[in-house]
């Protein structure tokens, strides 16, 4: 689908921080609060903007902290529906977080988070393999998050070193 | 300074101002939690792959002299860059020197041009170094005023109005610190006309020519007919590259005048440093899209500063480039020292008094949008507050 420019740059804004207020998009953008409503309602209905997300370390959580995995999955593509039918079978597990098709080596990624190692191997068990065309799997567990999404988690680098007024 | 050395001081440096900024440099640096709009400089640090090349080439053991001009990689690089961005033609051999900052730059034109009391036409409001960098080399620097009624631009009248027998160049920048302000294509045309009819030289301040917020496409002083030969062009990787603290610039000009420029530098700089020149390869290379991207950011910001101040009682003219606004502080009745100071000592936020920049600036404030979005609501709330307060609009 062919965006506009302003509904571009509305989406970049809002990629960066979705808290930002109606009314600063647009001033940043330089449009109307009402063009700017319009075009997130236009947006949302066509699943360009899927949802608004918060990024948490739940890491630092006490009590909250979850154990993450990747699964690498075979599975045979079946006629007519190739990967998409048993694909969508497995993203419909509520504890897996995300599900792409890859080139390479194997076919489908799974991401999956659970309270303990114990879940993560009863899903892969019970609820993955079983599934008919899930060839095999290969379980990475995640050990520490240094970045999501674009995001560094300690951005400790980064800091403003700059003198407070300059030329 | 101890009286017993004024003696042995040079009448040029003795009769040279300090810059204005400093005083609030120091008021501001006392304090705590002050927001600052004074920072002439990217809020971004320069992107990894440029740093993580200057990493390597320390490792590698890059810590010799380069040749005087810089690499010839580098100035390669260089030549290819100003071709593809600004449509101008600089030979790599003979035509291009790396220098430390835009600064050296100016320095060295204005050394290699200038007689004692040539002048040199400065439009102001200018950047700090201009007119002292000019006196330091023996010139005399002419102010000619613009205003906000003309966006800050610079008329061919008012150019000629100033042009004596002793007049050698004329100094313009585009997009100017502080105003913004930028000159498209027939507005530089008109200025090289005079330049042409008077035999001028004109050193271009191009330093901010990647921070331009307009669909019309930068246009380099010496892209303009005729204007080539007279043309000493200087940019650099400070503020497009977000490379401030490299103190990497680029001079580049006819190669009859680089020639007699080299005879400086060599003398005085022999060369930018070693590992630094790898890291411009890089950002040259491999750098352009992060400063698109920083351009995108800065023009939103730019959008939303210009709006809320007008908003908020202070009149800003929308500028074309760099990352400052400059807007009128007249309404409020202070001079833009009285404003400035208060503004920091009563709500913490510090921007830079107009008057600095040059006698026209006496009205304005210069405010940096080079800080986080969160950080400039914060920073207009508490102007906002303070305007009301003293019921000055």
């Amino acid at each position: 689908m062919k965006l506009t420019k302003q509904e571009i740059e509305i989406l970049k804004i809002l990629e960066e921080n979705h808290r930002i207020s109606v009314e600063t998009i647009a001033l940043m953008a330089v449009c109307s609060e009402e063009t700017v409503k319009e075009t997130l309602k236009k947006l949302e209905d066509r699943k360009i903007i899927i949802s608004y997300p918060t990024l948490i370390d739940w890491s630092k959580v006490e009590g909250q902290e979850t154990i993450v995995a990747m699964i690498d999955v075979k599975v045979t593509p079946k006629r007519g529906v190739g990967f998409d039918e048993v694909a969508e079978r497995i993203a419909r597990f509520p504890e897996v977080s995300s599900l792409y098709l890859m080139s390479g080596a194997y076919d489908l990624s799974i991401t999956i988070e659970g309270k303990t190692m114990q879940e993560i191997a009863a899903f892969v068990s019970e609820k993955l393999s079983p599934i008919e065309n899930v060839v095999s799997t290969t379980t990475h567990f995640m050990l520490k998050k240094y970045k999501h999404d674009g995001v560094l988690f300690e951005d400790g680098g980064d800091k403003d070193r700059r003198m407070v007024v300059t030329p | 300074m101890k009286q017993e050395y004024v003696h042995y001081l040079s009448d040029t440096v003795k009769d040279l101002q300090p810059s204005g900024i400093r005083k609030f440099f120091d008021l501001a640096s006392s304090m705590e939690g002050v927001i600052s709009l004074g920072v002439g400089e990217p809020d971004f640090v320069t992107p990894w792959n440029v740093r993580e090349a200057a990493i390597l080439s320390l490792e590698q053991g890059f810590t010799s002299y380069t040749a005087n001009p810089g690499l010839l990689e580098l100035r390669e690089e260089i030549s290819k860059y100003l071709n593809t961005r600004f449509s101008v033609d600089y030979h790599p051999a003979d035509q291009i020197i790396v220098t430390i900052g835009a600064s050296q730059g100016l320095d060295l034109a204005f050394r290699t041009i200038l007689n004692q009391d040539d002048e040199v036409l400065i439009v102001e409001p200018a950047f700090v170094a201009y007119a002292p960098l000019v006196s330091v080399a023996g010139g005399k620097p002419v102010a000619i005023s613009t205003s906000p009624e003309n966006g800050f631009k610079v008329t061919p009248e008012q150019i000629e109005e100033k042009i004596t027998g002793r007049t050698k160049a004329i100094l313009l920048s585009s997009p100017n610190n502080p105003t913004g302000s930028t000159l498209n294509k027939q507005e530089l045309e008109k200025i090289a006309e005079i330049v042409e009819r008077y035999d001028l030289l004109v050193v271009s301040d191009e330093i901010y020519a990647e921070l331009v917020y307009e669909d019309e496409p930068y246009t380099s002083f010496a892209a303009i007919d005729g204007m080539y030969e007279r043309t000493i062009l200087l940019n650099g990787f400070s503020k497009g590259f977000a490379m401030t603290g490299w103190r990497l610039g680029i001079l580049a000009a006819p190669k009859e005048l680089v020639e007699v420029m080299l005879k400086i530098y060599q003398y005085t700089t022999m060369c930018a440093p070693h590992m630094l020149q790898h890291g411009a390869i890089e950002a040259l290379r491999n750098g352009y899209h992060e400063v698109e991207a920083m351009r995108a950011s800065y023009r939103r910001r730019r959008n939303y500063m210009v709006q809320m101040l007008n908003q908020i009682g202070l009149s800003c003219h929308n500028p074309g480039g760099a990352f400052y606004v400059f807007p009128s502080i007249r309404s409020t009745g202070l001079t833009s020292e009285q404003f400035a100071e208060e503004l920091l000592r009563e709500e913490k936020v510090a921007v830079v008094p107009g008057h600095v920049f040059g006698e026209s600036g006496e009205g304005y404030i210069r405010c940096s949008y080079a800080t986080s979005m969160p950080q400039l609501q914060e920073a207009l709330k508490r102007m906002q507050k303070f305007i009301k307060a003293k019921s000055l609009v």
